[in-house]
């Protein structure tokens, strides 16, 4: 019996050792066992996440908790543990991971290292969703950026050198006035002061307005930039484009969910005065990004690009809904977020299925892809209604929800980021129309439809996407409990303000 | 102390080498006495005491900054063994070489201006010649002519101070000048009782001289072009042993000796750290070669361990003990690698290192560990480094000057990834890398790990 209650609180630990152990282990393999190593941890991990799952209490807060004390001179501890928006978050990444290695199947370029490299990713990122430490959270933010870094340093596109470090710069200027403000916080707690989350909290909702607004804009900063959020997003389109794929996938399927989830784990919840003075003008321009990104999703000619534009789109859609703190907003903001790192998997796996074939991203050079690979055209149809938030397609719960919360937060907000939905289908069905139907020409008449691997990521992607949209609760169980829990503190407030 | 004495043995014993024809013992000696100095320093760790009728005192403090200046020196000396060979002057460079390091444990261990001084004499006057001991090369003999040039003026500023404050109190001793409690004097007039003026004088003098040592801005101008010139050893020996000996003679000047007027010397400590921070990492960014490169940074990460310090001069010695470690080793693991770039492509410009990545893993892999430590990126020991100060700081309440410094060293996040980016491209040739290189390459990069993810082992000693 108490094996079971060891293993469950070693559930979490086990979540971020499998990977980054089997990313050490396959460094000197050849590459063939690489793969196939890699592909075995990420299931191993799917594995794991899905006992977590199996066995979580919704109705309880922060379960599967494991402690111990790492650097006790300056109080940082080995803290990790999931309530219901991180196992959510955790469930997103090892459901994706076994896709992204399996994408890479038929491509021999790859050298062990670079799955090595994938797999201290999702170790890292496993850790970001799951650290309830300051300084941990920090480390494993910061540990990221690392392996994505060097994933599109080496296997890039054209200019990679200059546009990989403009986005590591960005993100790393960040991410250190993040340490900044976690160092501020960790300096006003108590006694020989620590980084526990709680005691964060408490130091965070115990400062005065300037002082809780400092922390805001350093924190905010790192997770807009991360997002990105409307005017922090230059580097976005670019590092998209240029990454390899996995990269690409890695980027906007799982790695900017960290930025929402640091708003709502890391900011919300820790200086809500400065939350509810400075939450509209953040806001405000989440819609502004929504709008703009749209806008300019519409006249690219890359397809890759025109994905990333949209992703954009989405993501401030989320960040505007998470900023109007309310249940059905944070909500929404969860289930979205699974659904946009599923779709845009998706979308961008389709892309590269494309590339692979006839070598161009050009979306005027393609053209009536139908006719020769219908299974190909039908799931990105399928992904795609899921994008512009069609019933019964997991996009639309998401969707729903955050627009709702938006008009009850403001009538014309919700109206202007209503808007996304039509641009969305402006650009989705004309990239649709432009690519998938038509006449097919001399460059798309060659095209093979999907291959075994291939339909191995996209038809489980597919399904993901028509069993969330008809069956969207239990998502939504998972995190309630853990959404109120952290809008307590927000009724209390207006309470005792009133 | 014992470790001083083995030290400068060794440092005879090696003038003697050439003799005795002895040659070919020098460097197991070296590294062996190396070895047991730091062993001796540990022996010592419970026994705190003064030497010499107070000229020397070795305190916990100390100790630390000696053991850590013995251990890089001994690093140092295992990368540079090529620099050791051959026929030209062995013993010369090599007592040379021992008597900086002596130099060096004075000038962390002085308890009286005196040995101060000489420390910083023996120290000096040892590296100007060896930072010329590239005969052939013009740019080592400028460097050395620059360096003593300017260093002999330092100096002079240096000795100016220490006799104005002798003057004014009477004494040579730390304890003795840093216990005077005679009040100010209102008006400069002389002969009434309390502190002449000429007491702020000099110590500001001796802060010119210092700042010079530890090549803060706007001091430093000698510090890129002799770092660039010296022999690639001698470079990254002023830049790890040196430093660490000249900043620890700052901390106990400052914070032990005159620690009364922190208050007032904060400010200018300060202005030094701004104008460091900003002028040496701007300046870096526009370096083509990487040897000149990591001059810059050499400079610029004085900026930083001048944050800590001035934010709290008392608490600081841990604090920086553990940064300028950090900061060794990812040097020692950097100058490794431009060794092995340099003796096998004649220069270390950053296309030299193109296509590094794939001709040779290792070396690529050790060289992206250095830079990224110096660039203060987790789990690595130049990120606790930078943590460590950021925290004093912050404790301290200067978060304009913390968020100055997060914005520095993000432009020095820029300029250390040029050669990052460089290896990843293009093709390289394959480099020849003996075998004792490639363990000095494993061992320096499990130490800027181990240092990274558990820095209680350093900060525990």
């Amino acid at each position: 019996m108490w094996l079971i209650r060891f293993l469950d609180n070693m559930l979490t630990v086990a979540l971020i050792i499998v990977p980054i152990a089997a990313a050490v282990l396959i460094m000197a393999l050849s590459r063939q066992v690489a793969k196939n190593i890699a592909l075995f941890a990420t299931l191993a991990e799917l594995v794991i996440s899905l006992v977590a799952l199996y066995q979580f209490n919704s109705a309880m807060g922060t379960q599967y908790v494991f402690t111990k004390s790492w650097i006790s001179s300056l109080g940082i501890a080995f803290s990790v543990g999931m309530d219901g928006i991180s196992l959510l978050l955790v469930l997103l990444t090892t459901v994706l991971m076994p896709g992204i290695i399996l994408s890479t199947f038929n491509d021999n370029s790859k050298p062990a290292s670079f799955y090595s490299l994938m797999l201290l990713m999702q170790g890292a990122l496993v850790g970001v969703f799951v650290a309830q430490d300051g300084f941990l959270f920090y480390l494993f933010w910061e540990i990221a950026l690392i392996p994505i870094y060097f994933i599109c340093l080496n296997w890039g596109g054209e200019n990679r050198g200059k546009i990989t470090l403009k986005f590591f710069i960005y993100t790393l200027t960040g991410s250190l006035l993040m340490l900044v403000a976690l160092i501020f916080l960790y300096s006003k707690t108590p006694g020989t002061h620590t980084f526990a989350l709680s005691a964060l909290y408490e130091a965070g909702r115990s400062l005065d307005l300037p002082h809780q607004t400092f922390v805001f804009a350093c924190m905010f900063l790192a997770f807009a930039i991360k997002m990105p959020v409307f005017p922090l997003h230059t580097w976005q389109p670019d590092t998209y484009t240029v990454a390899p794929v996995q990269g690409t996938l890695l980027l906007s399927a799982i790695m900017l969910k960290m930025g929402v989830y640091g708003v709502i784990r890391w900011l919300i919840p820790m200086v809500p005065l400065a939350v509810k003075e400075w939450g509209m003008t953040a806001l405000i321009l989440s819609v502004i990004g929504i709008i703009y990104a749209s806008c300019i999703a519409i006249v690219q000619k890359d397809f890759k690009r025109l994905i990333a534009y949209s992703s954009i789109a989405h993501v401030g859609l989320i960040s505007a809904g998470t900023l109007t703190l309310t249940t059905i907003g944070l909500q929404g903001a969860m289930i979205q977020m699974i659904s946009h790192g599923v779709v845009v998997f998706g979308l961008f796996y389709i892309v590269e299925i494309v590339f692979a074939r006839t070598q161009t991203r050009e979306i005027g050079r393609l053209g009536g892809i139908r006719n020769v690979a219908p299974a190909l055209s039908t799931s990105f149809f399928i992904i795609l209604l899921s994008s512009v938030a069609l019933p019964f397609t997991s996009g639309f719960v998401g969707e729903f929800l955050l627009i709702n919360s938006l008009v009850q937060y403001q009538l014309w907000v919700g109206g202007i980021a209503g808007l996304t939905i039509i641009l969305g289908a402006v650009y989705m069905f004309r990239t649709f129309q432009k690519t998938m139907s038509g006449e097919t020409n001399t460059l798309t008449s060659q095209i093979t439809d999907l291959a075994t691997h291939e339909k191995l990521v996209l038809y489980p992607i597919v399904l993901l996407i028509l069993l969330l949209g008809v069956f969207p609760k239990p998502l939504l169980d998972i995190s309630a409990t853990a959404v109120n829990n952290l809008l307590s503190i927000y009724s209390d407030l207006s309470a005792s303000v009133k | 102390m014992n470790a001083l004495y083995v030290i400068c043995g060794i440092g005879i014993f090696a003038l003697l080498a050439e003799i005795f024809s002895l040659k070919k013992w020098i460097s197991y000696v070296a590294l062996l006495g190396l070895a047991a100095a730091a062993a001796l320093i540990i022996a010592d760790w419970r026994s705190i005491s003064y030497y010499f009728h107070g000229m020397m005192y070795f305190d916990r403090v100390a100790l630390a900054f000696s053991g850590l200046i013995l251990v890089v020196s001994f690093f140092w000396y295992w990368m540079s063994s090529d620099f050791f060979k051959g026929d030209e002057h062995v013993a010369d460079k090599s007592s040379l070489t021992f008597f900086v390091v002596a130099g060096a444990i004075m000038m962390v261990a002085f308890n009286n201006m005196a040995i101060l001084f000489l420390g910083i004499e023996i120290l000096s006057i040892s590296l100007y010649v060896l930072a010329g001991s590239n005969k052939q090369n013009l740019f080592s003999t400028e460097a050395s002519f620059k360096y003593f040039l300017m260093g002999s003026f330092a100096t002079g500023f240096l000795l100016f101070g220490i006799a104005l404050v002798y003057g004014a109190t009477g004494s040579f001793n730390i304890t003795v000048i840093s216990n005077n409690t005679t009040p100010v004097l209102s008006s400069a007039a002389i002969g009434t009782q309390g502190i002449p003026r000429f007491y702020f004088i000099g110590m500001l003098l001796m802060m010119v001289g210092l700042a010079f040592k530890i090549s803060a801005v706007p001091f430093h101008q000698w510090a890129p072009d002799v770092y660039d010139g010296a022999p690639t050893p001698i470079s990254s020996f002023m830049l790890t042993v040196v430093k660490i000996a000249a900043f620890s003679a700052f901390i106990k000047i400052f914070a032990v000796c005159f620690y009364r007027y922190q208050p007032t010397l904060q400010m200018l400590e300060q202005g030094l750290m701004v104008l460091t921070l900003v002028v040496a990492n701007v300046a870096a960014v526009a370096q083509t070669s990487v040897k000149r490169m990591l001059a810059f940074s050499g400079v610029s990460q004085v900026g930083y361990l001048l944050l800590a310090f001035s934010s709290d001069g008392a608490k600081s010695a841990g604090v920086v003990f553990y940064y300028l470690a950090a900061y060794s080793a990812a040097t020692l693991l950097a100058f490794t690698v431009i060794k092995i770039v340099e003796s096998a492509t004649g220069d270390s410009s950053v296309d030299k290192f193109r296509g590094l990545f794939k001709s040779n893993p290792l070396v690529a892999v050790a060289m992206a560990i250095a830079l990224f430590s110096l660039a203060g990126i987790p789990p690595l020991a130049g990120f606790f480094g930078k943590y460590l100060v950021f925290t004093l700081a912050l404790s301290n309440g200067f978060l304009v000057l913390t968020v100055l410094a997060v914005i520095t060293s993000l432009v020095g996040v820029y300029y250390y990834f040029k050669p990052l980016i460089a290896m990843t491209q293009g093709e390289g040739k394959i480099l020849l890398v003996s075998v004792s290189d490639r363990y000095l390459l494993l061992i320096l990069i499990a130490i800027n790990l181990l240092m990274g993810i558990f820095p209680d082992i350093v900060r525990v000693i």
